[in-house]
């Protein structure tokens, strides 16, 4: 009944509340928050959470994909520096073998060269010796010879003495 | 009600009224069958259901209804609550969601065909949503400042001359006791009221003129013409005052939360 009065009331001035009206929309809005802030709102900032995660956890992979091909990269670039400092060694080896090999065929070439040149002397020597040696015999002959042929002939002058030296070299260059 | 209208203008056009506001009950004598509180029950009927459709997978990949669901949620969420109120807001989400939902369906109602009639038109139902965020950002702030350097901060607003406070504290007392839940409630239910009212003229209007003679035949479609535009310009009214209730409400809570006045 006085719900009744309240609503004629309100039939002349519309800014006058219902009772009625005022305890629904009290109760209804009530109602709604209840449900939305039990079953709805806990739902949808569960489907932000994982979206977000979703595109985090995409991104992280990424993330990842790229650091391992960094990490890739960096250790192909290692091995490819290694590899050409290897092979920068062994041309250098190679250099400094093949120039050892040279030297020492050198020295090699040098001390047979000088052996040989050595024993030529040597050769020569002992011929020069020899030769030495019987010229010095056939002098003494010669020189024997000559002075008994100077004495034998009674030298008193100088031209007959030079003329007996004369004769005996001729003698002696047809001997030869 | 276009009947009733008829009926007691007896012949002449009798233009609409508040009296066209005051709604007999369905069942009898019974004030809780009014249309205004069945419409505001199946709101919340509707916004339940809806909103528990949409939301019950919560899948990374959101089907069209969960998408739909979701940014109604968002913009509320994001673009109301988070931009306003800042790093606390999530505590008031779930208030300012159904606040902008409840509103926003109720207003619908107003121009959705067999029910049109915007629940929000009748004063209690604004009423109960401005006490509801009154108590709200008034016991936010008490509870966040206590209730003395509340009031204080109200009553003598920091930096300004003492004489000034004669003139300052009865306007801020009234601006958070008074103005602030007024305001908010009656805002909306005028904006409610007076877009039903232009569009009954309209409508009624043209509905009269065609029982008319001729001449008022022919200008009768003008009539239907421009209640059918004004149909879409009440949506976008009804659209605009969900947000600014729910709007004011969230600023209201960010200047409670705010530690400067």
């Amino acid at each position: 009944m006085s719900f009744k009065s309240t609503a004629a009331e309100a039939a002349a001035n519309p800014l006058v509340p219902h009772t009625a009206e005022l305890i629904v929309g009290a109760i209804a809005f009530t109602l709604l928050f209840l449900v939305l802030r039990s079953k709805v709102v806990p739902m949808f900032e569960k489907a932000f959470a994982a979206r977000t995660e979703a595109i985090q956890g995409g991104i992280e992979k990424a993330e990842q994909a790229q650091r391992d091909a960094a990490v890739a990269l960096s250790q192909y670039t290692a091995q490819l520096a290694d590899a050409r400092g290897e092979a920068q060694k062994i041309r250098e080896e190679a250099r400094v073998q093949g120039a050892a090999i040279i030297d020492d065929l050198r020295s090699k070439a040098q001390e047979e060269a000088a052996r040989i040149t050595a024993s030529a002397h040597a050769s020569i020597e002992a011929e020069r010796q020899q030769a030495i040696t019987s010229l010095r015999n056939e002098v003494g002959t010669l020189a024997t010879e000559l002075a008994s042929k100077i004495v034998g002939e009674a030298l008193d002058d100088q031209v007959r003495q030079s003329r007996i030296v004369d004769r005996f070299l001729e003698d002696l260059e047809k001997s030869k | 009600m276009r009947s009733f209208l008829l009926t007691g203008s007896g012949g002449g056009f009798v233009p609409p009224s508040t009296a066209d506001f005051n709604l007999p009950p369905i069942f009898g004598h019974n004030v809780y069958t009014t249309k205004p509180i069945a419409l505001v029950a199946l709101s919340v009927i509707l916004v339940s259901v809806f909103f528990i459709a949409a939301s019950r997978k919560a899948a990374v990949v959101p089907s069209k209804l969960q998408f739909a669901g979701e940014s109604i949620y968002a913009f509320v969420r994001n673009d109301l609550a988070r931009d306003v109120i800042g790093h606390e807001f999530m505590r008031f989400v779930p208030y300012l969601f159904t606040l902008f939902t409840f509103i926003l369906t109720n207003n619908i109602f107003g121009i959705v065909p067999l029910l049109q009639f915007p629940a929000m038109s009748h004063v209690s139902f604004p009423y109960v949503l401005a006490i509801f965020t009154f108590i709200i950002f008034h016991a936010v702030a008490i509870r966040k400042k206590g209730l003395l350097p509340y009031l204080k901060e109200i009553m003598f607003m920091p930096g300004v001359p003492k004489p000034v406070y004669i003139l300052l504290t009865p306007i801020e007392l009234a601006t958070f006791f008074i103005v602030r839940p007024l305001t908010l409630s009656l805002r909306l239910f005028a904006n409610m009221f007076a877009g039903h009212l232009l569009l009954l003229v309209f409508i009624l209007g043209g509905d009269h003129l065609l029982k008319g003679v001729i001449g008022l035949k022919l200008i009768s479609p003008f009539a239907f013409t421009f209640g059918i535009g004004l149909t879409f310009f009440e949506f976008m009214v009804q659209c605009l005052q969900a947000y600014i209730f729910t709007l004011l409400t969230a600023l209201y809570i960010a200047g409670a939360l705010a530690d400067e006045h």
